[in-house]
């Protein structure tokens, strides 16, 4: 994967894109947690499309944070990115956090998504399967949300963190302010920003994957995504927690790919 | 020199295993641990310390905010203040204070400020705190990297609702009134001397000296461990080319006076023990919710005091000559005091001397040691600039007490 640096219009932003492989377009949006450096998944999808994946602001390289305050802002930076980046109608995969802002964008802009596929997406919320509050968690207490396999994931999660050196410390606590720092202004203090009254607006062909162990985001939530989304189709994903692209990233691909086939 | 006894009314009956059964004393605590009818007594206890205090010549009796808290039983102080403000004279009332941008719309503040000072006669001293992670993300939930852009627009709706005399239209990001229109006004002008308690940003140190505001820095760890803090905001006092004011600063300090050292340790150290054990065992995991401190704040390494400290580990002797703790004989804390008072360049002390669950009598007795052995020993100690009122309260000459209450007043004849 390569990467570049794009403004988007007005001035607003300035953006980290990593960029690879070939085939159909393919417009990747991150999770709370980010890109991981050569990330399994992107190298995965990469395979067979032509990868997008652009860095929200406060994530990375990429700055103009401070410019976005809201789900509509987020919603619209996202199509805004997409114009800079020439992309017609991509294929939209967004994870987690990505896959909110992605099925927004499908429900605010119907005419620019043709196909879309919302992977463990946040967005809505049910009294009876609280998500647990991923601001109130330490560290060490992630991997356990996140992960099928636990000691796997923390090894994933811990691999290259020097917790003892306090520069690397230093810019650990401002690299975690600044992501969560912008996730938290759709994801804080409830993952829900009215998408509900809005998903109905979603004309694109959906499929929706989960982690059948996703604790983070029950994977009952995806039955609810599919209810909401007419002719969706939802995939589970064995021995998967919330962060099923890192933990089964080819069973993810080939789940993306089969939902292509089933829907076309 | 000027002195604010404060107290946090903390709720005294956390149970002996507090730490092992809850994982903090803010947030999620349950509240069955509260119990309204001792609650009853406990409000009335700490309001009747508060107006003892005032007796003793304090210049101030102090109050904050807080939520969800097992330390700080005030969601609303300007409640506290508005009781206080009937049953004492002539000492300030210092809310330390409204956390802004958590009041909706915040000129909700303007307008409960403008009646504490009108009922007070001008005794107010006004705090806007940004309020903690704790209070201001978790309990109240702001999204917290909005926090400080909510907090900035909350101060310039209330700085102009009280500057103007006519209704006006305010076009904020969160906040759009088409007639703002404060009534009552404060009778303090231009308005009532502002505190604001600050963790050690340079926006905090400068948002301070742009409006001539009181730099407050509200800690629990003391004296000792503050100094590199405020030398920083000194240190941009004269880079600023302001005076050196020392009461442009205050800082809070548990105070613990006995007639000696070790009747200090005897009567105090169970009640030390309780509130840096039990009610200061915060869960790391709300101390600093990210996005709520900016970048420029971490990247100078201030961390919030709840995500750096264990207390647990400290005991009694630990605490005292750590300096968290001011405690001893009167000799002792007037020495200290000095150090603390020159060492920090601070003319506003904020006196924790009800700590935990200190029980009332122990809680005179500290106070009335404090007023009476260990407060004229400092008053002074300024010199010329002991006479800056810039900082202070100006109340009104003429005030009102309040009646007699019939039948009371019938009953004393």
């Amino acid at each position: 994967m390569k990467s570049r640096i794009i403004e988007t219009p007005g001035g607003r932003t300035s953006i980290q894109v990593f960029e690879g492989g070939s085939g159909p377009d393919l417009l990747f949006l991150h999770g709370a947690g980010g890109v991981l450096p050569g990330d399994p998944f992107l190298e995965a999808l990469s395979r067979q499309f032509t990868v997008y994946a652009p860095l929200l602001p406060g994530y990375g390289e990429s700055q103009g944070e401070e410019n976005l305050r809201d789900m509509l802002d987020f919603t619209l930076h996202t199509h805004d990115v997409m114009g800079v980046l020439r992309l017609e109608k991509p294929l939209l995969v967004g994870h987690s956090m990505g896959g909110m802002i992605a099925a927004e964008l499908a429900a605010v802009i119907p005419d620019c998504i043709d196909r879309l596929v919302l992977l463990a997406p946040a967005g809505l919320w049910d009294d009876a399967m609280p998500i647990a509050d991923l601001f109130a968690m330490l560290p060490r207490e992630m991997p356990e949300w996140l992960f099928h396999e636990v000691e796997a994931g923390t090894r994933l999660m811990t691999a290259g963190l020097r917790l003892d050196d306090t520069q690397f410390l230093q810019d650990f606590l401002v690299m975690n302010a600044r992501r969560f720092g912008t996730a938290g202004k759709i994801l804080f203090p409830i993952p829900e920003r009215g998408l509900k009254d809005r998903i109905y607006r979603i004309r694109a062909r959906t499929t929706i994957i989960w982690g059948k162990n996703d604790r983070l985001i029950p994977a009952a939530y995806g039955k609810a995504f599919a209810a909401a989304i007419a002719g969706s189709v939802l995939v589970t994903v064995p021995e998967a927690g919330h962060l099923l692209t890192l933990e089964k990233p080819d069973a993810v691909v080939r789940a993306i790919t089969d939902g292509l086939k089933v829907v076309a | 020199m000027r002195f604010t006894w404060f107290n946090l009314m903390p709720w005294p009956h956390l149970p002996d295993d507090f730490r092992e059964k809850h994982r903090s004393v803010w947030v999620d605590l349950p509240s069955r641990l509260y119990d309204p009818e001792e609650g009853h007594r406990v409000y009335h206890r700490y309001l009747d310390q508060l107006e003892y205090a005032a007796t003793l010549g304090f210049d101030g009796i102090g109050v904050n905010e807080h939520h969800a808290n097992g330390y700080g039983l005030m969601p609303s102080p300007n409640i506290m203040a508005a009781t206080l403000s009937r049953r004492t004279d002539d000492c300030a009332l210092v809310v330390l204070g409204d956390s802004i941008a958590l009041y909706n719309p915040p000129l909700r503040v303007a307008e409960e400020f403008a009646m504490l000072d009108v009922l007070s006669g001008g005794r107010l001293v006004a705090g806007f705190p940004v309020g903690t992670s704790m209070d201001t993300n978790y309990c109240y939930g702001t999204v917290p990297a909005l926090t400080r852009e909510k907090y900035a627009e909350a101060h310039e709706l209330i700085r102009q609702a009280w500057a103007a005399d006519e209704p006006f239209a305010f076009n904020g990001r969160y906040t759009k009134l088409r007639y703002v229109n404060c009534w009552p006004k404060p009778v303090q002008k231009p308005h009532p001397p502002i505190f604001i308690p600050g963790g050690g940003s340079v926006e905090t140190y400068d948002f301070c000296l742009d409006n001539d505001y009181v730099y407050c820095y509200l800690s629990f760890s003391g004296y000792l461990r503050a100094k590199a803090l405020m030398d920083g905001y000194w240190r941009r006092v004269e880079e600023r080319g302001k005076d050196m004011s020392p009461y442009r600063a205050g800082f809070a300090q548990t105070i613990c006076v006995a007639e000696t050292d070790a009747e200090a340790e005897r009567l105090y150290a169970k009640h030390v023990d309780y509130f840096y054990n039990r009610c200061l065992h915060v869960f790391p995991g709300f101390a600093d919710a990210p996005g709520y401190r900016t970048i420029k704040t971490i990247q100078s390494g201030a961390l919030s005091q709840y995500a750096r400290q264990d207390y647990s580990t400290l005991s009694w002797k630990d605490l005292v000559e750590g300096g968290h703790v001011i405690a001893g004989s009167p000799a002792t804390v007037v020495d200290r005091m000095k150090d603390l008072i020159k060492g920090l360049h601070v003319g506003n002390i904020f006196a924790l001397i009800h700590v935990g669950d200190m029980p009332d009598e122990v809680t005179r007795h500290s106070t009335k040691l404090f007023a009476e052995k260990v407060m004229p020993e400092l008053r002074g100690i300024w010199g010329e600039q002991e006479n800056d009122e810039r900082f202070w309260i100006h109340p009104m000459a003429a005030r009102t007490a309040p009646a007699p209450v019939p039948a009371l007043a019938e009953a004393a004849e």
